[in-house]
């Protein structure tokens, strides 16, 4: 239990209701405990977006050419361009891993971000029809999904670490950095104070990239759902609804055009921060 | 909101993509990119040599095109020199020939007077005789009044 946002039992209808729904997750469980629920929609959508994604790439990269480029294929030279530019002034090592990874955590998470921007009731209502309950489209509105890649960034931080400085150095800087010390008494001395700043240090990274992430995206949703509630329960006989709705129309307007900016530049910070640690891990202190 | 195994599957999903673009896309359409870049390179590097291959023409043209010039014009100078040369060398011949030709002339002028006056003198010489032998009345032997004839003849040639 995390935030003690889990939703239990179904609520009864009006705003609380509403957003109580919209928030559940489609999930199975596959074993005992909360740890063993699978959120279902989280990682279909996680698969849609790859193959989309895998797609796309396959789809240039079938129609590449090295004379004249294509739209698709220039737009994604574009991009990769950008990030890998963005990786060698970075990252100096020979980890071919890096690149790709960037570029793929760009798109993905701005492609899991952009299903943000889809009306929040509409594949909701359209898994209904399938009998579908719950539905939640962000992926990265899941703290697993921003969770799960912040690990994955995680371990990959420790692995190039670990393959720059030979795992000697690599060991060795958890007990002699930051604070540098000179004779055996005062690194003795020094060195549980540094190994307990870079505990400090590893944690923070994960934590604060997938918290970031998933902050975002969790209040953009929230805030589109509160939107969506300016005309909950309407009647078309109600004066409120039309003054509401026009409110409730300028006001998705506004949040639209904001949250492009949000899921453009979250997804962004998501991958530079990986390059950033990346890099930083591979340096020798 | 619960972290569960959702992340690890999230987790694996998302490197797993990762893997195959590293794997499949990246070095392909970055392999295209740089040769493109090659491409690029030497097109501009062939646009460059091809601006001075161009501009080496342009001088040696140039320099072509002085030389004739220069060329064209010391060939009008020597012509013209030539031309004056003949013109003079010509004049000179005419002068020459004419002056020849006067000097002839007077030769002739004078000879033929001599051959005139010779005549003359003969033809004087005799009527003189004639006249002197009708005077005389006789015979006037002509060898041994030859020298007296000529004295005579001589003296009427100077009058």
């Amino acid at each position: 239990m995390l935030f003690g946002l889990r939703v239990e039992e179904e609520a009864s209808g009006g705003v609380t209701g509403y957003i109580k729904h919209h928030l559940t997750h489609l999930s199975v469980e596959s074993g005992r405990g909360a740890f063993w629920s699978i959120h279902l929609d989280s990682i279909l959508f996680t698969l849609v977006i790859s193959s989309i994604f895998i797609l796309v790439l396959a789809l240039a990269a079938r129609r590449a050419t090295s004379g004249v480029p294509g739209k698709l294929q220039a737009a994604i030279e574009l991009l990769l361009e950008f990030v890998d530019g963005m990786v060698k002034d970075t990252y100096r090592g020979t980890n071919k891993f890096i690149a790709p990874l960037a570029i793929t955590i760009f798109c993905i998470v701005f492609l899991e971000n952009f299903m943000d921007i889809l009306p929040v009731d509409a594949l909701p209502a359209a898994a209904k029809l399938f009998g579908v309950e719950h539905l939640r489209t962000v992926a990265t509105a899941d703290l697993n999904t921003t969770v799960g890649m912040a690990l994955g960034v995680f371990l990959l931080i420790q692995w190039v670490g670990i393959t720059h400085k030979g795992p000697r150095v690599f060991a060795g800087e958890w007990f002699t950095a930051p604070f540098h010390a000179h004779g055996t008494v005062m690194t003795v001395l020094l060195a549980p104070i540094n190994f307990a700043f870079r505990i400090i240090e590893e944690v923070v990274r994960p934590l604060s990239l997938s918290m970031r992430l998933f902050g975002n995206m969790y209040a953009g949703e929230l805030i589109f759902l509160l939107i969506a509630c300016f005309t909950l329960d309407a009647a078309l006989n109600h004066l409120s609804t039309y003054v509401l709705g026009v409110a409730q129309f300028f006001a998705g307007v506004v949040w639209t055009v904001f949250h492009y900016l949000i899921i453009t530049l979250q997804a962004f910070i998501f991958m530079v921060l990986t390059i950033v640690y990346v890099g930083i891990s591979a340096e020798k202190h | 909101m619960n972290l569960a195994l959702t992340l690890v599957i999230q987790g694996v999903v998302f490197f797993l993509v990762a893997w195959g673009v590293m794997i499949f896309f990246w070095p392909y359409l970055m392999g295209k990119i740089e040769e493109r870049q090659k491409k690029i390179a030497e097109g501009l590097a062939a646009a460059n040599r091809g601006q001075k291959d161009l501009d080496e023409a342009a001088a040696r043209a140039k320099d072509i095109l002085r030389e004739a010039r220069d060329k064209a014009a010391h060939m009008v100078e020597q012509a013209g020199k030539r031309s004056t040369e003949i013109i003079e060398e010509a004049k000179g011949t005419a002068v020459t020939e004419a002056q020849r030709l006067i000097a002839h002339a007077h030769e002739e002028v004078a000879l033929e007077r001599t051959r005139a006056r010779e005549g003359l003198r003969h033809e004087v010489g005799r009527l003189a005789i004639a006249g002197a032998s009708r005077l005389l009345e006789r015979e006037i032997d002509e060898r041994t009044h030859a020298q007296l004839l000529d004295k005579l003849s001589a003296e009427i040639a100077r009058g």
